[in-house]
């Protein structure tokens, strides 16, 4: 199982209180996370990244183990921490208004 | 006794405030999708619990909410887990995805940007929901960057009307101060083969097809910031509005002018008349007497706020030229709040209710067909948009 921890914006929309846990299949990359995240609540579709091209949204970013992994590689393989659950995969919203 | 349910979409979330016909007395509700801006919320026509909303973000984008109880409960169709593993729901009811395919998508491109090179269209967000008249599941979604989306299943898929992007004068459109959003829509309770928009800084547009295919509708509008008077796009209107008792006329509130059309936008004529000042948003029609309407007089485009801080409807009853302020109960100095384009509203009560909010979040009612006003809430985010149901 692999923790996420949502914006709280997100949560909101997906009934849901802290953090997820999802099951990936397969290796687990930040595509991986997000296509099980995705299927496991659907409402969350188009939310984090676009429907079509599958892009990150512009003013979310993806934290792991501590380091932005925003730009990665969406195949690139997440750290053995996460993999086994010790760290969570970050979705952040950026500060913005001041 | 009947009631009145209102719909207001706000900054930070959505308020459904509600009252019996005499509309003294007002229940605000919590907050809906606190947080979220939403820019539309309104009820089907044809079953009046069933009502939509267009929840948005500038982090996380575009949101569908739909209830069928009256906005007691909501749901996001496509949104719902599938039982099995690797099984998704059909459609997205936040999907909004322009028409590119060869056969119809063709010639839709780019359009202009406001430096005046050529830009490709993105979506942003929902602009207005336009319910079908007959069918609660059939609605309409004006979106920006210009385009209008038609879901015949409650908002679970939508599919774009690519003709009216595609008629040929879509490379011209250009975003205005708010962006290129295709804002207005009003439907032909006589011919459901008739339907207007408008988009801010294209212009309106007519279809006679049932959406296949539109055409500019400008004639007879002036624009300053355009050298050529004869301008077919490239206007600014902010809002149009009609009575369902005669189609064919449509009133506007252009960036500057208040104007109207009695043949379907073929021409149009200005009515400012003796109004202090012809720039504001809204416009809208009294239920009961089609040459009444409304607007909200706004000091220029570069203030957005009423003159010398007194909040005023004006009223005409005479379908423009001659207009009265009404002033009765709205607050006459130190007023500095703007009343956007989808945020008035006109129930259907015996004596016409009017309803409009601000960018300081109030909401104003007037039971009596704006001669006397009151507040029914007065400290909400800036409001977006007011849409009102009158219920059995």
């Amino acid at each position: 199982m692999i923790r996420v921890v949502l914006p709280a914006h997100l949560r909101t929309l997906a009934h849901v209180d802290g953090e997820v846990q999802v099951d990936v299949r397969g290796e687990a990359t930040m595509r991986s996370v997000l296509d099980a995240l995705e299927e496991q609540y659907p409402v969350l579709r188009g939310t984090i990244r676009d429907h079509v091209t599958l892009q990150r949204r512009a003013f979310l970013r993806f934290f792991v183990c501590a380091e932005d992994w925003s730009l990665e590689p969406a195949e690139s393989r997440l750290p053995e921490e996460v993999v086994n659950g010790k760290e969570p995969f970050f979705v952040i919203g950026a500060i913005a208004g001041g | 006794m009947s009631k009145v349910r209102v719909l207001v979409g706000t900054h930070k979330g959505a308020f459904i405030l509600s009252s019996d016909g005499k509309r003294k007395n007002w229940e605000v509700s919590e907050p809906l999708f606190a947080g979220w801006e939403i820019y539309h919320m309104k009820g089907s026509p044809a079953d009046s619990n069933r009502i939509y909303a267009s929840q948005t973000s500038g982090w996380f984008g575009q949101v569908i909410q739909r209830s069928s109880d009256g906005g007691k409960t909501w749901e996001t169709p496509g949104g719902e887990k599938m039982p099995q593993p690797g099984e998704f729901p059909a459609g997205a009811s936040n999907k909004f995805v322009y028409d590119v395919s060869p056969e119809t998508g063709k010639p839709l491109t780019t359009h202009q940007w406001y430096d005046g090179t050529q830009h490709p269209w993105e979506f942003k967000r929902v602009w207005h929901l336009e319910p079908s008249l007959t069918d609660p599941d059939t609605v309409y979604a004006g979106v920006e960057d210009a385009a209008l989306f038609k879901s015949t299943n409650g908002a679970q898929t939508w599919q774009e009307l690519s003709g009216l992007r595609g008629h040929g004068t879509g490379p011209k459109w250009s975003p205005g101060a708010g962006g290129m959003g295709l804002h207005s829509i009003l439907l032909d309770a006589k011919n459901p083969q008739r339907m207007y928009i408008a988009i801010s800084a294209a212009g309106a547009f007519r279809t006679d097809d049932g959406g296949d295919t539109w055409k500019p509708i400008n004639k007879g509008l002036r624009s300053n910031y355009i050298p050529d008077p004869n301008a077919e796009i490239g206007h600014c209107v902010h809002h149009i509005a009609l009575h369902k008792s005669r189609p064919d006329v449509v009133f506007m509130q252009k960036h500057w002018d208040v104007m109207r059309t009695d043949n379907a936008g073929d021409q149009w004529t200005e009515v400012s008349g003796n109004l202090p000042t012809d720039f504001g948003f809204v416009i809208d029609v009294h239920a009961h007497e089609p040459e009444t309407i409304y607007v909200v007089p706004i000091k220029s485009d570069g203030h957005h706020f009423p003159i010398d801080g007194k909040l005023q409807v004006y009223r005409s009853r005479t379908g423009g030229n001659e207009w009265e302020p009404l002033t009765k109960g709205l607050p006459q100095r130190d007023c500095y709040v703007n009343v956007l384009r989808d945020a008035m509203a006109i129930d259907s009560l015996d004596s016409c209710g009017v309803y409009f909010g601000t960018t300081g979040g109030q909401v104003y009612c007037s039971p009596d067909s704006g001669d006397t006003w009151a507040p029914i809430a007065e400290n909400l985010p800036a409001v977006f948009s007011v849409e009102v149901q009158t219920l059995p």
